[in-house]
């Protein structure tokens, strides 16, 4: 295997599980609010953190250029303090967390959701405030769910093609991944390369399923 | 003895439960037909029910008084709650459910606990493991680590196999007279009532229909 294809391999699995945890906290955090909170906007809220699951990824993918490009308002405050992220590394880690962010929601979610609330409540006549109650039994009770969540997150920032061509591009040895490399080298005719890229794709994709199911049955 | 000053109402849908009771004791049993509304009565006395208007102290300590927006949040109530279907949290051992409860103050000693409530032999155990009657056991310790003022008791017999049940008579009796806490417990066997509570209300349809004696009130 050559030092690019090894390379691309190593900075996408990195790339994803950072991503992983960058969604992870948010996510979570959501997830409980959705589950748990009523509070105004919150169809808003719902309908925004599901929007990429719908939406073409290239067309998030353009969203992203906007909000990070230097002229948008996420991208001009981090430029003045001498931060670019289009184009590099940091924007295949936020495009990859902005996809799978609403799988990790959605199924952290349906945790939150099914830990009765009366669990929670026999904590408080114990003496716990909200933040220890969440801490020892709510979370505790929803982390099968929210560890599915996240390999699952995992799993679609692994994959991640659409947004992370628009916003990263496909630069050898800087933003280039797995899903991006393969059709880079199947474009350019480069049918050997792509070829390594999807066995490497498929090995991680099973050793990540795999991995799941078992957490899901030891847990 | 602990002054018991009962007197709210509270509603679940079309359902109205109107309480009052004022006595001096060391345990009462809310004696009555399933439906009836005994368990409401318990939640607004731990917090878990909001009254639409009434007063509940406990020993003087009021922890709700409509008229004068006294609501005291339940993890502040010092009312350790046993509800029937027991709720022991899963993912803990016994031990760790027992000493779940931080506050400060007077609460018995574990091995006081341990001693009255047989449960040296489960300490380390799951809680999936245990049987009705362990459960129930490990719940009254799990409520009374948290010293409490009062200790209210959804069924406590209910989940226990007959032969099994004269132990958590015992335990009930042990915790009245030698840990000197005071019982609330709601109960349709009238023999239950007999044994343990010196005071009997019975409840139907969400009236109080008498309030005595248990003798009295049996007969």
């Amino acid at each position: 295997m050559s030092a690019e294809i090894r390379d691309i391999a190593i900075f996408t699995t990195i790339a994803a599980l950072l991503a992983t945890a960058v969604m992870l906290v948010p996510g979570v955090a959501v997830a409980w609010l959705l589950a748990r909170r009523r509070f105004p906007g919150k169809a808003i809220v719902e309908t925004i953190v599901s929007l990429p699951l719908v939406m073409p990824p290239v067309a998030t993918g353009l969203m992203l250029l906007w909000l990070f490009s230097r002229r948008g308002p996420v991208g001009a405050l981090l430029a003045r303090a001498g931060i670019e992220v289009v184009f590099t590394p940091a924007a295949v880690v936020i495009a990859m967390a902005v996809m799978g962010l609403p799988l990790l929601v959605r199924t952290a979610r349906a945790g939150f959701e099914q830990v009765t609330k009366r669990y929670e409540q026999i904590a408080e006549t114990l003496g716990a405030g909200p933040w220890r109650v969440f801490r020892t039994v709510t979370l505790p009770l929803a982390a099968r769910n929210i560890l599915a969540g996240a390999v699952l997150g995992f799993s679609r920032a692994l994959g991640e093609f659409g947004a992370t061509i628009v916003v990263a591009g496909s630069i050898p040895g800087r933003t280039r991944t797995l899903a991006v490399g393969i059709y880079t080298f199947t474009e350019a005719g480069q049918d050997r390369e792509a070829m390594l890229l999807l066995v490497i794709s498929v090995s991680i994709a099973f050793i990540a399923v795999l991995a799941s199911n078992r957490l899901a049955r030891e847990a | 003895m602990a002054a018991f000053d009962l007197d709210f109402t509270v509603h679940q849908g079309d359902f109205t439960l109107d309480f009052s009771v004022s006595v001096d004791g060391r345990a009462l049993a809310l004696f009555g037909p399933s439906g009836s509304g005994k368990t409401s009565a318990l939640e607004a006395i731990a917090g878990l029910r909001t009254p639409r208007h009434g007063r509940i102290a406990v020993n003087g300590h009021v922890l709700f008084d409509s008229t004068r927006h006294v609501d005291v949040p339940a993890r502040h109530r010092r009312t350790g709650y046993v509800p029937q279907d027991i709720l022991l949290f899963p993912h803990l051992d016994v031990r760790e459910n027992i000493t779940y409860g931080l506050r400060e103050g007077n609460r018995p000693a574990l091995p006081v606990l341990i001693d009255l409530l047989e449960l040296s032999r489960l300490m380390d155990r799951r809680v999936t493991s245990l049987s009705g009657g362990e459960r129930q056991r490990v719940a009254m310790a799990r409520a009374l680590y948290s010293g409490p003022d009062v200790l209210l008791l959804d069924e406590p017999l209910a989940a226990v196999d007959l032969p099994r049940r004269r132990r958590i008579v015992d335990a009930l009796l042990g915790i009245r007279d030698e840990l000197a806490v005071p019982l609330i417990y709601v109960t349709h066997l009238p023999e239950e009532a007999l044994t343990v509570a010196d005071w009997a209300v019975l409840i139907d349809n969400g009236k109080l229909v008498a309030s005595g004696p248990p003798r009295e009130i049996m007969a």
